[in-house]
């Protein structure tokens, strides 16, 4: 879970977990977080938290709020952002290593948001903030909907994390984040093919790109796929199917190992790794 | 009109690596230039029961209906074509099975699904969605998305809150704000594309888009274009090699050429030539 830690003069004042969906901030009293400090407005700001995620909003404050020396009015915060109100500071943390692993992929899960439910959420906790803690369920219906969410993700991550012990016990750092495809190429050694025969004969191609085609459109093409495995070759198009080593590969994919020497359309290359 | 010949249709489906159920459904029928895909969700197996039900009850209902009317005329009542009515009637009816069936079988309280239909028609393509799965197209070499997602992420990139970087590394990319069979009233999105020969068409659950970078989408559709089924296997692999963390689904259609409907009697006479 995140956290905000508040200090004043480099002196850490408090730690508050952000636990609500909204997290008010200001000098009033009924605020989640109260400064008492005449810089800070009364209703000062929110930061609003979904599943992982944090949200500062100013409301308008008569001095603003700051976040890392600028001004700012909406902010996506990410972790270690220093956020100040007149003397004060709040640093938030994002949630550290220990249970996201499991969750980082439950949270995957689709779930639909309804935008009543989002909208009655926060009317709840506006009307909580003034109506002094009301107890939980006493509102309109909506809010068992984001309730109900959570639960089934606490569920799924039960289930899932049970069933994932056995198979991958690999733990996922928070950040890692689906589009991130480099590591597991970056430990991979480098391919390439040199081609053998024809007019090209010598020339050199580095294997870099995800897939490259080969061969002649129209007449027989043939890719190479870089895969964490290693390299493949398939069959595009054509009558013809490439060789390796002379022998036909068919149409499923097929592992190259170093110095294979492949034909495609009747030009022969050689496989190898760098090193 | 059969387009069977007109378009080549290559679907591919997988679990992923991380999730044990496969709770996406892919349909499609190119006589008819249908093509349908669901992601589903809710406990146990509830999603694959929705997305099942909305894949099979608009494909049927949609190639029955296309047996009736034609979907290039229009509508005498919105003056839109009729293939936008028969969209919007069938995903509201797969709406109220799968709403009526979570209704009444408690094990399926809950469930719903996301959803993109194609229809091909006319040299043209409508596209009804709802939630986060995608159509985009591969036209020469840009390849385009043509949908935008109903979900939280995506309003938050609309209003300014996120930007498209920022986007990448957020954590709820999951919460789609508009689905099948959760509400009574829905809203599916429908729009309408013209095709040229050559478009390849793609339509894919989130486990794709999420794992595997737009890029990458149109370099491998481009390389391997003339294969579509092995295109399909190339999606959803490079997505599983990626980290695989969702259920993968793709479904590509390819525009052989131009279909133009045969309106007039000559008209009728040359498509009956061909």
């Amino acid at each position: 879970m995140a956290k905000l830690i508040l200090s004043m003069d480099g002196l850490v004042l408090k730690e508050i977990p952000l636990v609500k969906e909204r997290t008010t901030i200001g000098r009033k009293p009924h605020n989640d977080i109260q400064i008492d400090n005449l810089a800070v407005s009364g209703e000062h700001a929110v930061i609003v938290t979904i599943m992982n995620d944090s949200f500062l909003e100013d409301l308008g404050s008569t001095n603003g709020t700051m976040v890392n020396g600028g001004t700012v009015k909406k902010h996506f915060l990410q972790s270690n952002d220093v956020i100040e109100l007149g003397k004060y500071k709040l640093k938030y943390i994002a949630e550290a290593g220990q249970p996201v692993g499991a969750s980082a992929a439950d949270f995957e899960k689709t779930m639909v948001l309804r935008p009543s439910a989002m909208k009655a959420a926060a009317e709840q906790a506006r009307a909580m903030t003034t109506a002094a803690a009301a107890p939980d369920g006493t509102q309109p219906q909506s809010k068992p909907d984001l309730a109900e969410a959570a639960r089934a993700a606490a569920a799924q991550h039960v289930a899932s994390s049970a069933a994932s012990a056995g198979t991958a016990s690999k733990p996922e750092p928070p950040a890692a984040a689906p589009l991130a495809s480099q590591p597991p190429k970056a430990a991979q050694p480098l391919g390439a093919i040199q081609i053998l025969s024809g007019g090209n004969a010598g020339k050199e191609l580095e294997l870099t790109k995800p897939l490259t085609t080969l061969g002649k459109p129209g007449t027989q093409v043939a890719v190479l796929t870089r895969r964490p495995q290693g390299y493949f070759i398939t069959h595009v198009e054509g009558a013809q199917h490439p060789t390796v080593n002379g022998q036909s590969i068919g149409s499923a994919p097929h592992a190259l190992k170093d110095h294979d020497v492949v034909e495609i359309a009747g030009v022969k290359m050689e496989f190898f790794l760098k090193s | 009109m059969d387009l069977s010949h007109i378009l080549e249709i290559a679907s591919s489906t997988d679990p992923g690596m991380v999730r044990s159920h496969n709770e996406d459904a892919v349909a499609s029928d190119a006589s008819h230039g249908i093509a349908v895909l669901a992601d589903g969700m809710g406990g146990y197996n509830a999603g694959e029961v929705a997305s099942g039900m909305a894949t099979t009850v608009i494909t049927t209902e949609l190639a029955r209906e296309l047996g009736k009317v034609r979907p290039y005329d229009s509508d005498p009542g919105t003056g839109r074509p009729v293939a936008e009515r028969l969209l919007r009637e069938q995903i509201l009816n797969a709406n109220t099975s799968i709403y009526q069936a979570s209704q009444s079988q408690p094990q399926y309280a809950g469930m719903g699904t996301t959803l993109v239909t194609c229809l091909f028609y006319d040299n043209r393509v409508m596209v009804a969605h709802l939630g986060d799965s995608r159509l985009y197209r591969l036209r020469g070499e840009q390849l385009e998305q043509l949908t935008r997602d109903h979900s939280l992420l995506q309003e938050q990139i609309d209003s300014g809150l996120l930007t498209a970087e920022q986007a990448k590394t957020a954590q709820h990319k999951n919460l789609v704000t508009r689905a099948l069979g959760i509400d009574l009233g829905i809203e599916p999105e429908i729009h309408e594309h013209s095709c040229k020969a050559g478009d390849i068409y793609l339509l894919c659950s989130d486990g794709l888009c999420d794992m595997v970078s737009d890029e990458d989408i149109g370099m491998a559709l481009q390389a391997l274009g003339a294969n579509l089924a092995l295109a399909a296997q190339q999606l959803v692999q490079m997505a599983n090699d990626n980290g695989g963390r969702d259920n993968v689904s793709v479904i590509l259609v390819r525009v052989l050429r131009e279909y133009p409907a045969a309106r007039g009697v000559m008209a009728k006479f040359f498509a009956w030539l061909k």
